[in-house]
């Protein structure tokens, strides 16, 4: 029997991009207010996993070719990266630093290489969950 | 590294090319490879006889290991310098007998020779260290290279078993040597033999003395089979002839009479000592001599023989340390004893290695030990008969044989105890002279039956598997000399008295050397009508009329049950402590989860308790408690509700709803403890896992997917209870011991200034700690590729297909 999720379908198609959306104000508010890479991460593998839910496996494949195993590899990286690019400035593992910059069209910002770091966690969170889910998804 | 050590080392060095030679020149037999070296290495160490006799030692050290005090001193003396004389001497010898008995091209000849250097290295090692953990070293090689070579025929049976035995019983008492020196070291502050002794009257009076002195002979009485430590050297003859001669009769199981001479100055002021070492080696005296005669094996006759001569050795040491009690005396008759054990020691290894390389012959030209079925060989091998005529009218102590002379010694000895009057000897003491006396009738009753029974009687051709003749002229060489060295020594003795029996029994005794006394070494025959000579024909007399009356008699050995006897016990040891261990591991191990779970949690409970308990930590103070809200105790009814639920309800189902309540109440709990993230994390979380439950739950089996509550077990009750009261009591008695301010101040003031956030939380994740964070993603990095690996490498199903 083959089912009509039209609505699912739909909706998902809009309620992904709020979600992603949300996901990334998650993630960049992570360092002033409640969020971070970990909840932002998991939030974005709930709108894939959603996507999951309303098409199927391949179509996700398809639409989004992402090897969710490098991305752990790649957000490990970038954590490691962070950590020992502060021997470069003669400083401890992790040491990070910030500084307020005036960016055209942003104004007045706050760049912090903890945001980096925080990259890589959220690449993490993301690749683990989503290799977990769709390992298991795919297995019979 | 002088040339002493390097001799003491050369047979070790050698080995390392035998087998190699051994590859190369297969026509030639291996042993004459060998040869050279102990040759060589006696005419060496007999230089060393004019500086021993003049200046006493000699030293040379190699630092080995300086910083733990560990030097390989090579340390030459009287007593050192006769082992060590001993063992090249026979060494050689039955590296000459070894090359006409085993033969070139059925043997491992490579193996063999590789393994008697390894001993012999190791011999010399023995007897020559003044480092005590150098000697235990080579002391462990001297077991392993004789387990090598008692298993050389290793696919026989009872080759293996010996092997296993031996190394069993000669390695526990080695460990417990070491126990003993590692003692002595810290009593004293050095592993130098020398400079323990010197230490010796200090330390005697330490409480772990004792214990010392205890496992010290327990090493020495392994190794030279004391009894009851005696059962393994019998087994031990399963090795090949020339390795019981060499081992077993004339240089390994002396090891122990080695120590217990050497660290005499050092014990030998212990009352204990002299019972020990003298009671010890008169029992194993008379249980050797008494079990030898129930023999048929020859090699058996020749093992008990042994065992009963360690003994003897032995006992005379015991008697010898008397002497250091009876110091006043001017003419000390106690230092007799010590001269008469090394004497007799010499002797021993003259005549008992000659009587083992005759047993040989016989093995080899008759194709049988077994003096049932032998008799009648004095006519096909005439020279054979002679050395072992007199091989064994010297073991039983007759005249003009040199065991006639230190039996003569030996009894002077043991007569001598009836005059003591310490350590209540005064009254056991008069069982010295008495057991004496029997072993040396039963030892004269197995002499007799060893020569007579082989070489005189009838022919019994029909069980011999082959026609017997005489032996090949190298095989009875060795044994010719070392017979006539026991008619040389027999009718001179004199000749080794003042060059090797003196400066080595001027070690042993010397304490009293240092004090002034000194021996004054005569051994002769004829030393008029003393009660000695009197036991002597006694026991000749004694010893004739039983063993001409001995089919009478030996029923009597059958009369012992077998349950008792050593071996027995030895066996069923092992057996039972392989069956006990099992036992008590399959008790505890049985493979259930639930109960090594039942372990942790009860090993946690009570290590707990005791601590606070012990500790008198339990502590409440209410000081500093926030008020409850009515929030709280709602969201804690749930909890516990759902709690109750999982522990209740009847389908999985249910648990796991109740269970992601649980993690739900949980975030809320958060909420009201103001930790946003948390909630975030938490509620992302519990969905997710509480997903995987479900998914776990959807794919249980079919079969036995019966519903039923989960079964009430009082043990799993308590404990649970156990660990929730446990746990609470330490969160409690933790909240009202907080002996100083939180770190958190640190973070609220400096997450703005030094970290540019806003987000506390978030700024020590990534920045203040930010090193855990990293692992923490690892981790989850980790987990997420280890499902990936678990679900896509499925090699068992693969191999199905």
């Amino acid at each position: 029997m083959k089912t009509n999720d039209l609505i699912l379908q739909t909706a998902t198609k809009t309620v992904v991009f709020i979600i992603l959306l949300f996901a990334l104000h998650i993630f960049f508010a992570g360092h002033y207010y409640p969020g971070g890479g970990f909840v932002g991460g998991l939030l974005t593998s709930g709108a894939i996993v959603l996507l999951l839910l309303a098409f199927d496996v391949k179509t996700v494949k398809k639409s989004l070719p992402i090897n969710y195993r490098l991305m752990i590899a790649v957000g490990l990286l970038f954590a490691i990266g962070t950590a020992v690019g502060s021997f470069l400035f003669n400083v401890p593992l992790l040491t990070h630093a910030f500084g307020y910059f005036t960016l055209p069209l942003l104004g007045k910002t706050s760049l912090h290489t903890a945001v980096l770091f925080d990259i890589g966690v959220y690449l993490c969170v993301v690749g683990a969950t989503m290799t977990i889910i769709e390992t298991i998804g795919v297995s019979e | 590294m002088s040339l002493l050590h390097i001799a003491i080392l050369a047979p070790l060095l050698l080995a390392i090319f035998i087998p190699f030679v051994y590859k190369r020149f297969r026509s030639i037999h291996t042993g004459w490879f060998v040869l050279w070296l102990p040759a060589i290495l006696f005419i060496y160490f007999l230089q060393y006889l004019p500086d021993i006799k003049n200046q006493g030692f000699v030293e040379k050290t190699f630092n080995w290991i300086p910083s733990l005090g560990i030097n390989f001193t090579a340390y030459v003396d009287g007593l050192g310098l006769l082992f060590a004389l001993l063992i090249t001497g026979i060494g050689t010898l039955v590296v000459f007998y070894s090359i006409y008995y085993l033969a070139k091209d059925k043997e491992n000849l490579g193996s063999f020779y590789v393994y008697l250097l390894m001993f012999m290295a190791a011999m010399l090692g023995v007897v020559l260290s003044d480092n005590l953990i150098v000697l235990y070293a080579f002391w462990e090689l001297t077991s392993f290279s004789s387990f090598l070579l008692i298993g050389f025929w290793y696919t026989k049976e009872r080759s293996r078993h010996g092997a296993q035995k031996s190394m069993l019983i000669t390695v526990f008492g080695g460990l417990s040597m070491l126990g003993g020196f590692i003692i002595l070291s810290l009593l004293t502050g050095t592993f130098s033999i020398r400079e323990i002794i010197s230490q010796a009257g200090e330390i005697s009076t330490e409480p772990f003395f004792i214990l010392a002195l205890v496992l010290v002979l327990l090493g020495a009485f392994t190794k030279s089979a004391q009894f009851p430590f005696h059962i393994w050297l019998p087994d031990a003859m399963e090795a090949p002839t020339p390795v019981s001669a060499y081992l077993h009769s004339a240089t390994m199981v002396k090891a122990g009479i080695y120590i217990v001479a050497r660290m005499s100055p050092v014990f030998a002021e212990q009352g204990l000592w002299i019972w020990l070492v003298g009671g010890v080696g008169l029992l194993t005296l008379f249980w050797g001599s008494f079990n030898a005669v129930k023999q048929t094996d020859l090699k058996a006759i020749l093992a008990f023989s042994t065992i009963s001569q360690l003994g003897m050795i032995m006992s005379m040491l015991g008697l010898g340390a008397a002497a250091l009690h009876y110091d006043h005396l001017s003419e000390n008759i106690y230092m007799g004893a010590t001269v008469a054990a090394v004497f007799h020691l010499i002797n021993h290894a003259t005549f008992k290695g000659s009587l083992f390389m005759v047993a040989g012959i016989v093995d080899h030209e008759t194709g049988t030990r077994d003096i049932r079925k032998l008799g009648g060989l004095m006519q096909f091998m005439p020279i054979t008969a002679t050395i072992a005529f007199i091989g064994t009218f010297s073991m039983a102590g007759l005249p003009p044989f040199n065991g006639f002379l230190s039996k003569e010694m030996f009894f002077t000895s043991v007569i001598h105890v009836l005059s003591l009057d310490i350590f209540n000897l005064e009254t056991w003491g008069a069982l010295f002279p008495i057991l004496a006396w029997i072993a040396s009738v039963f030892t004269f009753v197995y002499s007799m039956m060893l020569f007579f029974k082989t070489f005189r009687g009838q022919y019994q051709s029909e069980k011999l598997k082959k026609k017997p003749h005489e032996a090949p002229v190298g095989m009875w060489i060795p044994p010719a000399i070392l017979g006539s060295l026991v008619i040389l020594i027999g009718f001179f003795p004199n000749l080794l008295s003042n060059t090797i029996l003196k400066p080595a029994a001027e070690v042993i005794q010397s304490p009293l050397i240092n004090e002034g006394h000194s021996f004054d070494i005569h051994i002769s025959f004829w030393h008029g009508f003393k009660p000695e000579l009197f036991m002597t024909i006694g026991v000749i007399v004694v010893g004739v009329l039983l063993y001409k009356t001995m089919p009478k008699w030996t029923a009597i050995y059958n009369k012992f049950p077998s349950s008792l006897s050593l071996n027995h016990l030895y066996d069923q040891g092992l057996v039972h402590t392989e069956k006990g261990s099992n036992k008590v591991t399959d008790f505890y191990m049985n493979g259930s989860i639930r109960n090594y779970m039942v372990y942790i949690f009860i090993a946690f409970i009570g290590l707990l308790t005791i601590t606070i308990i012990k500790k008198d930590a339990f502590f409440m103070d209410k000081s500093d408690l926030a008020p409850i809200g009515i929030y709280e105790i709602v969201l804690t009814l749930i909890i516990v509700a759902a709690a109750i639920t999982i522990l209740m309800a009847k389908s999985r189902l249910t648990s796991i709803i109740a269970l992601g309540a649980i993690g739900y109440t949980v975030a809320l709990f958060f909420v009201l403890f103001r930790a946003p993230d948390l909630v975030l994390t938490q509620l992302v979380i519990e969905t997710v896992s509480v997903a995987l439950f479900l998914l776990a739950f959807y794919h249980l089996p079919k079969i036995n997917r019966k519903e039923e509550r989960m079964r009430f077990k009082l043990t799993n009750a308590i404990v649970a209870a156990g660990v929730g009261i446990v746990v609470t009591i330490i969160a409690l008695s933790a909240h009202s011991n907080k002996l100083f301010k939180s770190i958190s101040e640190y973070y609220i003031e400096n997450t703005a200034d030094k970290a540019g956030g806003g987000n506390m939380v978030n700024v020590i994740l990534v920045d203040f700690r930010g090193f855990d964070t990293m692992f923490e993603i690892a981790v989850l990095g980790i987990a997420a590729l280890g499902v990936y690996g678990m679900i896509k490498l499925r090699l068992s199903r693969r191999q199905d297909r």
